[in-house]
């Protein structure tokens, strides 16, 4: 019976996207790979601040909306950064250093102070996103910033078979997502605080027995997953670009990710970020006035048949 | 089915009785509201008592599902936004440019379908959102509220894109046109009083007692023959035509409907009034849609107008960390201290 099922969904899911390669490479085979490239490169983007936003709910509970704000508020400090020094990694580790350390003040300062009350956290990240997102406004201005490739990735590459060349610096964006997946999934595997998060995740409360200092683990959690959406930040700031409005966008896309590929879980973000991103990209190359349709059949499928996520666990 | 299969002594309620009575309070309420328009100028009417009594009435579906349902959704406004947005395709051509898409059905046709079609759209969004429950609710329903506002923003054929319906029309009717500050503010006090008083009569009702037993224990309420999932989805239906009737009163207002009247900020604010006003009672979303419009209208006075989220931001803070049951929390408290300040006096 639930072979027959697996076969069932298979066929339902395979068909339809099988036919849409297939018209998609006969029609125009460059498009299509380049939207694919582009939808790859998107969702890598995707993962590494969804990822924070999944490692932060999954072991507190904690659905952190401000989320956003703090990607925009990384992307913004490594703007000003790059500008002064010129650096690109110096950028990157400001932007997660600066984002971590207002996650950090965010748990140490705020939601020590009510463990167990999800709703009333939530609704404290609402009034800090609204806040953060109004003083960022406020001191760099509603205008677009949009920061340079560094010199060593500026440009295309050329010479690429069927899609001619494509932008060095998206293309790079492939391998720091795919690192950044397998150093945080080293961390949590492999390391002795990692080993204490994911036993957080399965079961605070004996944790904290065991003799665990759970404060600590939440401080460090919070500001990895902060850390991870600044780094975002100042990777989006090339890709996309820093403006009032985008806090929005990432933190839309990190609910959606981490609600299709399952609460809690890095892997599921992984998975939730390529189908989102994937998604959005050929709405957008093929059908641009609804493309956000799509994220939203994808959201109220997986809602439909796996409520939590495809590979999220009952709580 | 709704009611149980196994027959169970439910506690007597008699909805129509008035367990209290009515106060010397309710009817210094009842007259200043009425009598409000005459001392009031046109401005104070239409902008501070049309609008609060209009964003209360859409924070009321809230303060149901959330305070009563246990339900925390933010796609209130969405639902309230799909009325307007209904109200304005289905109404009178609302301006030239978006005539093509206008289809030009009488007011009261595209009234009762606009209401229609955001009901069918809160149902659809409450099966979505009570698949999962608690925290989860939050994020599927905001997730839901701004895919709408970018589906508005960048569908041109059936929204109108970035610029929205323009000029939306409220009718004419019985020879007044209800945009006027004095007919409005009358139009949108009855509503919010129907509202109200549904919502007060609701929770006496089996269905609004069943609704709180599921709130404070649904595995229990489960057990005993109640279907949770069909009371919510209910509940979600309730609050939805609640946000809908103050969705095409708000877009009445506003004279115009834009993605940003369904953006996430004004989803957010809806949440803020509610919970500034406090959820333990229905007449909480009012007393915090009051605070807001006031803010909205004079804090500008004090700091710079660009500056109003920070302001209501840092209220919003503010009350989630000092006084989570808003206002009437508040309220509650002080009442209580001056109780026995009193008692210490007897003595």
């Amino acid at each position: 019976m639930r072979k027959r099922w697996k076969i069932f969904w298979a066929l339902v899911i395979g068909v339809p996207i099988a036919a849409f390669v297939a018209w998609g490479l006969w029609d125009n085979a460059r498009l299509f790979v380049l939207t694919l490239l582009n939808g790859l490169t998107l969702s890598s983007l995707y993962f590494i601040v969804a990822a924070g936003f999944t490692l932060v709910f999954g072991l507190m509970r904690n659905v952190n909306l401000a989320h956003g704000s703090l990607y925009l508020l990384g992307g913004y400090i490594g703007f000003f950064v790059a500008q002064k020094t010129g650096f690109f990694t110096l950028a990157l580790a400001a932007g997660f250093l600066g984002a971590a350390a207002v996650g950090l003040l965010m748990q140490v300062t705020v939601f020590r102070f009510m463990p167990g009350q999800e709703l009333r956290q939530t609704m404290v990240t609402i009034a800090l996103s609204i806040i953060i997102a109004d003083l960022l406004m406020w001191s760099v201005g509603a205008t677009v910033h949009q920061m340079d490739a560094p010199e060593w990735l500026a440009g295309p590459l050329r010479d690429i078979p069927l899609i001619k060349a494509y932008s060095k610096y998206r293309l790079t964006l492939l391998p720091i997502g795919i690192a950044i997946g397998v150093a945080l999934w080293l961390f949590l595997n492999r390391t002795r605080v990692g080993m204490m998060i994911r036993a957080g995740v399965d079961d605070r409360a004996m944790l904290s027995a065991a003799g665990v200092n759970v404060n600590l683990i939440f401080a460090v959690t919070f500001a990895i997953g902060a850390g991870l959406a600044g780094l975002g930040g100042v990777i989006g700031a090339v890709e996309l670009s820093m403006v009032p409005g985008e806090d929005v966008r990432l933190l839309l896309a990190s609910l959606i990710v981490v609600i299709v590929g399952g609460m809690g879980s890095v892997t599921g973000a992984a998975v939730g970020a390529i189908i989102l991103g994937v998604a959005e990209t050929y709405g957008l190359a093929y059908a641009p006035t609804y493309s956000v349709v799509f994220t939203f059949v994808i959201l109220a499928l997986v809602l439909a048949f796996r409520p939590r996520g495809i590979l999220g666990r009952p709580a | 089915m709704l009611a149980p299969r196994v027959a169970i002594a439910l506690p007597e309620v008699k909805p129509f009785e008035f367990r209290n009575p009515v106060r010397a309070r309710h009817v210094i309420v009842l007259l200043f509201v009425l009598a409000f328009p005459w001392f009031a100028t046109p401005f104070l009417t239409f902008q501070i008592g049309g609008q609060a009594l209009v964003l209360g009435l859409i924070a009321l579906s809230l303060t149901f599902l959330g305070g009563y349902g246990g339900m925390v959704s933010l796609a209130q406004m969405t639902v309230a936004g799909i009325a307007g947005y209904s109200f304005a395709i289905l109404g009178p051509p609302a301006s030239a440019d978006a005539a093509g898409i206008s289809l030009g059905a009488p007011w009261w046709v595209a009234v009762i379908g606009a209401i229609a079609i955001a009901v069918l759209s809160a149902v659809f969004i409450g099966w979505l959102s009570v698949r999962t429950e608690g925290i989860y609710t939050i994020m599927i329903t905001l997730a839901v509220g701004v895919a709408f506002y970018y589906l508005c923003l960048q569908n041109y054929s059936i929204f109108n894109g970035f610029q929205g319906f323009q000029r939306i029309q409220a009718p004419t009717v019985f020879g007044i046109h209800w945009k006027q500050p004095l007919p409005f503010y009358y139009l949108a006090l009855f509503w919010a009083l129907a509202g109200y008083l549904f919502v007060k009569y609701l929770l006496r009702a089996p269905f609004g007692i069943a609704l709180q037993g599921i709130r404070d224990n649904p595995r229990r309420m489960n057990a005993l023959g109640f279907n949770v999932t069909a009371h919510r989805i209910a509940a979600y239906a309730v609050a939805g035509t609640i946000a809908a009737v103050g969705g095409v009163l708000f877009a009445w207002y506003n004279g115009l409907i834009t993605p940003g009247s369904v953006g996430t900020s004004w989803m957010i604010n809806i949440l803020i009034i509610a919970v500034l006003g406090g959820m333990s009672h229905p007449v909480g979303p009012f007393l915090g849609a009051i605070v807001f419009v006031l803010l909205q209208t004079f804090a500008i006075d004090v700091v710079d107008r660009e500056r109003f989220n920070l302001v209501i931001g840092g209220v919003f803070l503010a009350i989630v960390l000092f006084s989570p049951d808003g206002l009437l929390g508040w309220w509650a408290r002080i009442k209580s201290r001056f109780l026995l300040v009193n008692r210490g006096g007897v003595r």
